[in-house]
Order: C-alpha cells, then structure tokens, then sequence
C-alpha cells in the first residue's frame, strides 16, 4: 500500500509499504478514505518531538471502511461500518478509561516501559506518533491496524460526509475539550492563541458554550478572517500588542479563561523571551518554546483558567510559575479523551448546530501529502488545513 | 508594515546570518587583536572590535527585532565597510597579505549570501502582495455567531472539569 513515510526533518515521502495485517484479536483493518495532516504532525515533520524512527508512517486524523476484524472485536465492529478513528488508542479496561482519561489509558501504550522512563508514568498509545507513544503506524495511508478497535472508534451513520466527521478524531473534540475544561461561564472573556485548525475549533466551541466573548489571536490575515467568522475578535500580534488589546477588550482585568492553541513552535515578533528559546533550541537545552504560556499566565485575570491543548514535548526555560502561583491560576491541559466528547459531538454535527468542514482548504491526493506539509507549515497558499484521499 | 513570514527559506537564512554575525562579532570583540596580527594590520585592532559590535548589533537585529530586511541590507553594507579596510592591507608591504586575500574571499561569500537573502526577502514580500484568501464565510455555523452563542450551554461536562463555585467570576445565580 502506499503510505506518508518519515524520513528526517522535513522529509516525508509517499512510499510503498507492506500492508498492516491483523495482530491480536481486538485487532480491526480499516481502508482509509479521508485522513488529515494536524498540526502536530509539524512538530514530527520539523523533528521537534523526539521518538521518530525512519520508516514510520505519519498521521492521526483519519476514517474510513472496517475491512477486518480481529475476533475479540467483532461484538463491537462489523467488516463495512465506516468509522471514524480517535488518535487515542484506548482499551476500556484500565482504572483510567474507566473515569473517561482514554488519552491516559495504562494499557494501549505498547512501549509503556520506555514512557514510563520519561512521563514517569505512561500515556495512552497514538497512532503515527513517535515510538513513545506505541509506535503504531498511521493513518495517512491506505490501510492502517486498529489496535483496541472494540473501543478505538466512532460509528458513522449514513448521510454525513467525510469532511463533516473526519475532525471528530483529533481537531473537533481537541477545540471542544480545550473550551470545555475552562468551564465557561456567560460572562466569561475567553482569549485563544493560535488560529490554526485546533484554534478555529476551540473558537466556536467557546462561543457555543456560551463565552460572552471569545478573542483570537494569530498574525495570518486568512486565519483571523476565518477566526473573526466563527464569532471571534481578533489581534494580529505583529501589528498590536497583544497585552494591551487585551486589558482594554477586557476593561483592564484580563481574560477570565486562556487557551494554548499553538503549544511547543510558538512564534513571537521581537520578544526577548521568543529569541532566548530560539537560542537555547538551536542549542538543544530546550525542546519547546513556550511564549503562549508565559504570556497567558501574564494576561489572565487572577483565579482564572489556563487551558493547553497544543501540544508541547519536553523542557521549556524560563517560565513564570511563581506569577502562575501568586495569581492563583487553575491549569487544565492534557491530550484529548476523544471518546468523552464524539456522541455529543457527533449528535451536534447531525443536526446542523455545526459543520467542522469549514476548516478545509486543500484537498489532495495521498502522493501530494509530502508538498502539502511544506505548504501547511509554512502557511502558504492560505492553508489551514489539508486533508488527504488515500 | 512590512512583510516577513517567520519559518520560509528566506526567513531561515536570515536567521542563519543573525547566527553567523552573533559568532563573528563576539569573536572579533574578544581576539580583535589576534585577527588584526594575522591579518598584518595590528594598527586596526580597534576598528576590528568595533565592526565586532556592529556584527553583534546586526545579528539582535536579525534575530528578535521583527522585519529582517533592514537588518540585512545593515549587513550588506557592513560588508563594504569590511572589504575597503581590507583592501588598506592588500600592500606588498603586508607580509601577511595572503591571509588579507582569504578574509577577502571569505567576505565575498558573506556579502553573496547578504544580498540574495535581502533578494529573496523582497521576493517573498512581494508575492506576499497578493491579497490573502477571504475565509470570511466560513464560520461553520448554521446563524450568525451571536445568534450561536450559548447554543451548546447544555453540554454534557462531567463535574470534574467544573470549576470551583468560589473561582467562577459570575455573580451568584448567574450561569
């Protein structure tokens, strides 16, 4: 089958690989129809994340038809159901699935010895990304082995399209749960940083939930303009001072909930903190460049929330917890539960209250998928997000 | 306000010469002397520390201070300035002009380098030009936003992700 191979940085190519097959008895095969390049494929693509290995096949965001099913699963999952994939693998059986922390599960991780080494504990496997989190292949491919898959999925029914669903694996209930665990209140002010795919989801989610206003913050022109459209007020921070917009938008007292919606590649216009991290990342003492969070615990009104669904990977420098402390900051991050949020969400997306497709601006082939991540990280061509037809 | 997309090719060789002048100038701040004995031109050891500070200068510029392409032609500039000092030391009396005609070429290849990042800076800025896509419709919403507000207020949260009666900012039976 073919499939986006990991080479290096910046070097993906769409090779020709063996066909997954299954390999436990939870075991399903799903042909994939539509899959999606995230923005956290950037930080594999830029090799940023460590725990990539040349050879392994990129991609988290994906759907399509069951082919074959492993014979413990076949009470949950039938050959020709379309499905859409969560990008955290999940058994169901752990202490922690069982509270709904599916991207904690203790058991999908399949090398749990080595996360165990670095997080001290280990997380939920993910597909299609790094050896730390499984090493399970991808979905940006024609076939991809669904470990778990009596609980690693989302039914489909008839009469949604790919594109109105696809973003229920990753993007959709990652915006959702970033705005959720904020708890929004009607009179809250909720600033997003970030108006990349997550960014524009986590926007509307907010407005949804009922945020008296929600405010985007990003410097591409077509992502504000697609940010002011979901109901945002936006700051361009290569034009205005993002702490000042903010205390006059919010009458001086600052936002009451913030969110990260950039996470570990954060860029910032002629900031001395933004240098340092490029100084110190050039020289490999920090993994992540962690502007958006010094910034949010800046600008948050005291007791207010900070919510992280960018992703970050390792060590970040200079970071002001004792302002996080003093001010009494509640924090709320984590990889997505995704399976917590898809019925609701699923059930919104059925009627009508939201189509996620508007998302999309390019579509293309799996053997154009190598270009597009060049044109999506350097947000040519107005690109926000690609999604790919194996 | 001007144009540059942090993360392009130009913007990465920009960076690649904030980098180089960074190096470059600290080393010609601190052996400013010993450059100037291998150059043969110890009478310049001042002028040397002070190009250190102007390389120094150029490469915060090209690093932290937003549009790089002032910072750039700074360079490019500072590389004319390097070439005529030099140039004072291309004499027969200079028993060390051979190392004179290498810091020559080696500033030809920076200053090559200096005027096709500037180049390739304005080219971006100018293909930039181009008005950006209008993703104005696109709100994914069936209304207008405000009209949306609040229509998910009945989502089902689990407790847990509430927050605190006495951390909410709403004023008592609001919400």
């Amino acid at each position: 089958m073919r499939a986006l191979v990991w080479h290096g940085t910046a070097d993906i190519r769409c090779d020709t690989v063996p066909d997954p097959g299954l390999e436990h008895p939870r075991d399903a095969i799903v042909k994939v129809t539509s899959c999606a390049i995230c923005g956290s494929d950037l930080h594999l693509y830029d090799h940023f994340m460590p725990g990539m290995e040349k050879g392994d096949i990129m991609g988290h965001e994906f759907m399509g038809e069951v082919v074959e099913v492993g014979s413990e699963a076949k009470s949950a999952l039938k050959v020709g159901e379309r499905v859409v994939v969560p990008f955290t693998i999940w058994c169901g059986d752990c202490d922690q699935c069982k509270r709904g922390n599916y991207s904690v599960c203790e058991r999908s991780n399949r090398n749990k010895a080595t996360a165990d080494k670095l997080f001290g504990h280990t997380t939920a496997g993910l597909f299609g990304y790094t050896h730390l989190t499984g090493g399970y292949a991808g979905g940006q491919a024609e076939y991809v082995r669904v470990p778990f898959a009596d609980r690693t999925h989302v039914k489909i029914p008839s009469g949604l399209s790919d594109e109105q669903v696809l973003f229920l694996g990753d993007i959709f209930p990652t915006g959702w749960q970033a705005a959720a665990q904020c708890d929004i209140q009607p009179t809250d002010t909720v600033a997003v940083w970030g108006c990349g795919p997550v960014g524009q989801m986590t926007i509307r989610s907010a407005l949804l939930l009922g945020a008296k206003q929600v405010i985007a913050i990003d410097r591409v022109p077509e992502r504000l303009s697609m940010a002011k459209a979901g109901g945002a007020v936006t700051i361009n921070f290569a034009e205005e001072s993002v702490v000042e917009r903010l205390n006059e938008l919010t009458d001086g007292k600052g936002p009451e909930k913030c969110i990260d919606a950039v996470g570990m590649e954060a860029h910032a216009t002629a900031t001395l903190d933004s240098l340092y991290d490029r100084a110190k990342q050039a020289l490999m003492l920090e993994s992540d460049r962690a502007h958006v969070l010094r910034e949010m615990i800046y600008v948050c009104r005291p007791a207010g929330t900070l919510s992280v669904p960018g992703v970050y990977g390792g060590l970040i420098d200079k970071f002001p917890f004792g302002m996080s402390m003093n001010k009494g900051l509640t924090w709320r991050m984590g990889q997505t539960n995704v399976n917590r949020w898809t019925d609701d969400l699923l059930n919104r997306i059925q009627e009508g209250q939201i189509d996620p497709s508007f998302v999309i601006t390019h579509t293309v082939g799996l053997d154009q998928g190598p270009e597009m991540y060049k044109t999506f990280r350097d947000k040519q061509d107005g690109c926000i997000k690609v999604v790919l037809k194996p | 306000m001007a144009y540059y997309r942090r993360g392009s090719s130009a913007d990465a060789m920009a960076r690649g010469m904030g980098w180089f002048s960074l190096g470059f100038g600290a080393a010609e701040l601190v052996a400013g002397r010993g450059i100037a004995r291998w150059l043969g031109m110890e009478q310049h050891t001042g002028l040397i520390r002070a190009y250190g500070v102007r390389e120094i200068t150029a490469g915060v510029g090209l690093l932290a201070m937003g549009d790089p392409k002032p910072w750039m032609w700074a360079r490019v500039a500072g590389d004319v300035l390097d070439i005529a000092t030099l140039a004072t030391g291309l004499n027969d009396d200079n028993p060390r002009r051979r190392n004179v005609e290498l810091a020559l070429g080696a500033v030809a290849v920076a200053t090559a380098l200096d005027v096709l990042g500037s180049g390739m800076l304005h080219r971006e800025e100018e293909e930039a030009l181009t008005p950006p896509h209008d993703y104005s419709d696109r709100s994914g919403l069936p209304r207008a936003p405000d009209a949306m507000r609040g229509s998910a207020k009945d989502a089902p949260i689990p407790d847990e992700l509430r927050t605190p009666k006495i951390l909410q900012f709403h004023p008592i039976g609001m919400g």
